[in-house]
């Protein structure tokens, strides 16, 4: 999919610019785009080490699991077909607290061990069960609470408040959470009805 | 909505003091677990150059040769029903495809708008509020082998819709 809108927005940009005769802009834009982009990561750099630094002493001092603790009672109803105690929930949570902190690297992992987990649940089947496809849609919506890499490019555009969009960012995350949550139960009630027909 | 702008100016000092605090009080080594941690931060934004660089010159020649204008100018009437300023449209198709691309599209729109303005503003809480669900949806389906996805793109496409609004709404109340 990436692939055809990566391709489209080359070539129409191309044939939009020989039917305009806008060719020396484009030659223009294509070494300009390519210098920034080096730029937005080298200012990346400074921001992604030090937060995962000290994302890193946070996770070392146990932050994670105390907080995945605090995550725990909210995790059983989201997910009521996971005995409590099982290791998916454990996965669970610890792949939502280190979203939670930014830490998409260590996310993923965890995320695919509790998919693991979740299948064993569902008998192995090759069929998203109800518990994966709400695990999804909390992992899709995203629970982030600081948006490190916006911050960085916020940074290095020189912006007079970088950190400014830290709190709606976490009020839209919210937002969002929710109704991926409520989404979820919708499509959950309607699978139930269609089945007991 | 001072108090809004009072959490996003703490927030980063305080979890900054805690961490170090909490580490300390745990008898981490803190520094040589930061540096620890701070090597994966130059991996992570190394990898990223290549994504970046595709994407921003593309969007580079789209914008160029006054495609974007054009695509922007069809759509408009129905954005600004909506109330969703034109430039943004593109980042919002994007979002859910891939990441990387995306971010290069938020740092686009914030290199030509500013990062001050309602645009920069809205595309950088856009970018932060929701992820890249098909990325999410091939990776951890792919992984475990689960061939029958059920509803799951779905309620994943709606809940990026639902961040979408949630980020106009919250952004154009706050500023």
């Amino acid at each position: 999919m990436v692939n055809f809108i990566w391709v489209g927005l080359t070539i129409i940009g191309l044939i939009f610019a020989a039917v305009n005769g806008k060719m020396d802009e484009v030659n223009e834009a294509v070494f300009k785009s390519a210098g920034e982009a080096v730029t937005i990561c080298i200012g990346l750099v400074s921001v992604l080490v030090f937060w995962l630094g000290l994302m890193r002493i946070a996770e070392e001092a146990g932050l994670l699991k105390q907080l995945a603790r605090l995550f725990e009672p909210f995790a059983r109803r989201l997910f009521p077909d996971v005995p409590s105690g099982h290791p998916a929930m454990g996965y669970i949570l610890s792949n939502m607290t280190a979203n939670f902190f930014g830490l998409g690297n260590a996310a993923t992992p965890l995320g695919i061990k509790a998919m693991e987990e979740l299948k064993r649940l569902n008998g192995g089947k090759a069929e998203a069960s109800r518990s994966m496809i709400t695990f999804l849609a909390i992992n899709t919506s995203s629970i982030t609470l600081i948006p490190t890499t916006v911050l960085a490019i916020r940074f290095s555009y020189h912006s007079a408040s970088p950190a400014e969009i830290i709190a709606p960012t976490i009020c839209a995350t919210a937002c969002s959470t929710v109704a991926a949550i409520a989404i979820d139960r919708f499509f959950y009630r309607r699978r139930k009805k269609r089945e007991e027909k | 909505m001072a108090w809004l702008s009072l959490i996003s100016m703490w927030l980063i000092p305080g979890m900054i003091a805690f961490i170090l605090l909490y580490g300390t009080f745990k008898k981490v080594p803190t520094y040589e677990s930061f540096v620890e941690g701070g090597k994966e931060g130059i991996h992570i934004a190394v990898s990223i150059v290549p994504y970046l660089i595709g994407m921003m010159v593309a969007i580079g020649i789209f914008r160029a040769s006054g495609a974007l204008d054009s695509l922007v100018e069809w759509v408009r009437p129905l954005l600004l029903w909506i109330g969703l300023p034109p430039e943004v449209f593109p980042l919002a198709i994007i979002r859910p495809i891939s990441g990387n691309a995306a971010l290069g599209m938020v740092s686009d729109l914030i290199a030509v708008h500013g990062p001050d303005s309602f645009i920069g503003r809205l595309a950088s809480v856009m970018q932060g509020s929701t992820d890249t669900t098909f990325y999410v949806l091939t990776v951890y389906f792919g992984a475990v082998g689960i061939k029958r996805m059920g509803d799951a793109l779905k309620v994943g496409l709606w809940a990026d819709v639902a961040g979408f609004i949630a980020a106009l709404v919250i952004v154009s109340w706050m500023f």
